[in-house]
């Protein structure tokens, strides 16, 4: 059982993207002092929640692209497949 | 840290166990669990390649060194590692991969003979043991240092003497749970999630610290001409922050100390006998260098936000504290910028270099970075991408470790004939005594340092001569096993005599070199290091082509697959031009060129 990489990341992302974008919009204008008055829990969140959805959608739509061969290849299969 | 940052941590955590559990079917035979059974797509094993190295002492290293260096430190990027990183993927690779080896002490009894793997597999084996405890310790000492356990342990009324012990056990714990089960895909896993979740909490920290110095112009201003250029001044070791010269820096970090890692350390050489074909395992690297490439801006910058900062006037040392109110907080007492100066544990007072100066504890410009910019939610992220880097670069270090413990080792002198099922379990219990191990050296590190200085030095008189005899073996097919051997040794104490002759300027004489005698003293240390670098490898090369025309050449026919003459070239012309090894190492090259340029 193999899993796609882009899958668990997407996720990860999108929890976390989801915790800090809704954490920022939650208020509180002191705590952004420290970051030039920036929200930066918000932004960033956002752009993480962007990234992890967009990860997921890839690791969705080509699940099938990393099913392993059989057996490792040598130098000469380079890829294709064997004869 | 507030409740929501030790949320994000806690996720983190549960994600990284996650997936070694979803990995645990999929661990049937040996193969998969040592080499990923050659199933990794090439963009994953890169990441991973990358990654592997970028632990939490490159990341908390470089940032330091920008401190100290200025952009200077890009060198060990843009000379340091790109130029190796091609080399390795287009012209080493075939034959890691070729050859079918499972590991570089394999490959070198392939090539060579059982005595010169047995010396590779010993010595790399001792070394990632100690890597990993090093990390083990870096991660504990710096839980304590940013105070990150502190809330809680007084809330369950823990004496805060066991902060150290838990860190260390904890992050063993969490490092071995995830091997044991999905042995190194699971790792190359994590390594990949590490790579984005560093992205993820440094990208901000440099365009808020961007911003406040006004960008790159607004930098420039701050800081002395010295800190912002990478090539001007190399002409002399007098005129450049690195007190080095061009030749020193091009040959001993460019050449020696690059290629010698790059190309030979299995633990980087692993993730890219992971993919799941030639062409995948030659583009791992060159995917790799991308990154690689523009990773100074991720951590070199930092250093010198740090550095050019105005010092904050109020400074707190409880990251409790600066999370909880909007100031900044940052650790340690007064210093430059956001640099503190190193102080006595004991006295408390500021520790002063020889000439009466305070000295500046380096290590804090990340960490104070994340403190100085990143409110609560932010900062969970930035301190789980530092926590992060520091398990991944343990858990490199445990994958190699088992690898070449359970093949090199016991399969080669202990039990040859077992089944592949016991050499399975074998690497499950090869993991928990390599982080049984590693939890030894970390607490050896914390209570001698001397000692743990003395072995970095013994690696590096190991590792310096191992690139000559790989280039001899893949390029000369004259080159035997006796050359071979004793080209190793030889090389290893040429680097021994070489560091025992010279000091740094200032240096007394001891672990900093000059142990037997003072031949010659270098502008700095690390001039002293790429030199005896240099010596080691130019020992190791002659003494193995002149020990290898003295003895007895190998079968030709032994040597097919392994030596470049005697090897088919790999067959690309299904694909595509721009999915070629060579096209990306020539853009990866123009980049790279194009940068130290913008930065000369």
């Amino acid at each position: 059982m193999w899993i796609d990489i882009r899958l668990p990341i997407g996720m990860l992302f999108s929890v976390f993207g989801i915790i800090l974008s809704v954490f920022g919009l939650l208020g509180g204008d002191a705590r952004y002092e420290k970051s030039l008055g920036i929200n930066v829990n918000l932004i960033w969140g956002l752009v993480l929640l962007v990234f992890g959805i967009f990860m997921f959608v890839l690791g969705k739509s080509a699940k099938k692209a990393i099913v392993p061969d059989e057996e490792p290849e040598g130098p000469q299969a380079d890829g294709r497949p064997r004869h | 840290m507030s409740g929501i940052d030790w949320a994000i941590l806690l996720i983190y955590f549960v994600f990284v166990l996650g997936i070694g559990v979803a990995l645990k079917g999929a661990m049937r035979t040996s193969t998969d669990f040592f080499l990923a059974g050659r199933a990794i797509p090439a963009w994953v094993c890169g990441l991973a390649f990358i990654s592997a190295n970028l632990g939490a002492q490159e990341v908390i290293g470089m940032a330091a060194s920008g401190a100290k260096y200025g952009i200077a430190t890009s060198h060990f990027y843009w000379i340091g590692a790109i130029p190796a990183m091609i080399f390795v993927g287009l012209f080493m690779m075939p034959f890691y991969y070729g050859s079918k080896a499972r590991s570089v002490p394999e490959y070198l009894r392939m090539r060579f003979d059982e005595k010169t793997r047995g010396l590779n597999a010993i010595s790399f084996a001792i070394m990632t043991v100690f890597s990993s405890g090093i990390s083990m310790y870096a991660m504990a000492k710096l839980i304590l240092t940013l105070h990150v356990f502190d809330g809680p342990f007084r809330r369950l009324g823990i004496d805060p003497s066991w902060i150290f012990h838990v860190g260390i056990i904890l992050s063993a714990l969490i490092v071995l749970g995830y091997i044991f089960l999905g042995g190194l895909t699971s790792a190359i896993y994590n390594e990949v999630l590490q790579f984005f979740l560093i992205v993820a909490g440094f990208a901000p920290l440099v365009w808020l610290g961007m911003k406040n110095v006004g960008g790159w112009s607004g930098l420039k201003s701050r800081l002395d001409p010295s800190y912002v250029h990478s090539w001007v001044g190399m002409g002399s070791s007098a005129t450049n922050r690195l007190g080095v010269e061009w030749f020193g820096l091009v040959m001993g970090l460019g050449f020696v100390l690059s290629f010698g890692y790059w190309c030979t350390d299995f633990l980087v050489v692993q993730r890219a006998m992971a993919a799941n074909s030639m062409s995948a395992a030659r583009r791992t690297p060159l995917i790799a260098a991308v990154p690689k490439m523009l990773f100074p801006f991720l951590v070199i910058l930092p250093g010198l936000i740090a550095i050019a900062l105005p010092t904050p006037p109020v400074q707190a040392t409880q990251i409790a504290a600066g999370a909880a109110s909007g100031a900044s907080a940052v650790a340690g007492g007064p210093g430059e910028g956001l640099v503190p100066y190193k102080v006595n544990a004991t006295t408390g007072a500021p520790m002063l270099d020889k000439s009466g100066k305070p000295e500046l504890d380096y290590d804090l410009t990340i960490p104070n970075m994340l403190l100085h910019y990143f409110p609560a939610g932010m900062l969970g992220i930035g301190l789980t991408a530092l926590l992060a880097s520091f398990m991944s670069g343990m858990a490199g270090n445990v994958t190699a470790f088992n690898t070449v413990w359970t093949y090199d080792i016991y399969q080669s002198y202990i039990r040859p004939d077992a089944s592949d099922a016991h050499y399975l379990r074998m690497g499950r219990m090869a993991t928990v005594a390599g982080i049984a191990l590693s939890i030894g050296a970390a607490y050896m590190a914390n209570s001698f340092n001397n000692i743990m200085d003395m072995l970095q030095l013994v690696f590096a008189f190991v590792n310096a001569p191992l690139f000559a005899t790989f280039l001899l073996g893949m390029f000369w097919k004259r080159a035997t096993g006796h050359g071979a051997f004793f080209g190793l040794l030889s090389g290893t104490a040429a680097a021994a005599v070489h560091h025992g002759l010279t000091l740094p300027i200032g240096g007394v004489p001891g672990i900093k070199g000059g142990w037997i005698a003072l031949v010659h003293t270098y502008p700095s240390e690390m001039a002293q290091n790429f030199w005896t670098a240099i010596f080691a490898w130019t020992t190791c090369f002659v003494v193995t082509i002149i020990i290898s025309l003295m003895t007895k050449p190998a079968e030709e026919s032994k040597l097919v697959g392994l030596v470049y003459s005697l090897t088919a070239r790999p067959q690309e012309e299904h694909l595509a031009w721009y999915a070629k090894p060579a096209t990306l190492a020539i853009v990866v090259l123009c980049i790279t060129v194009v940068l130290n340029i913008v930065f000369w």
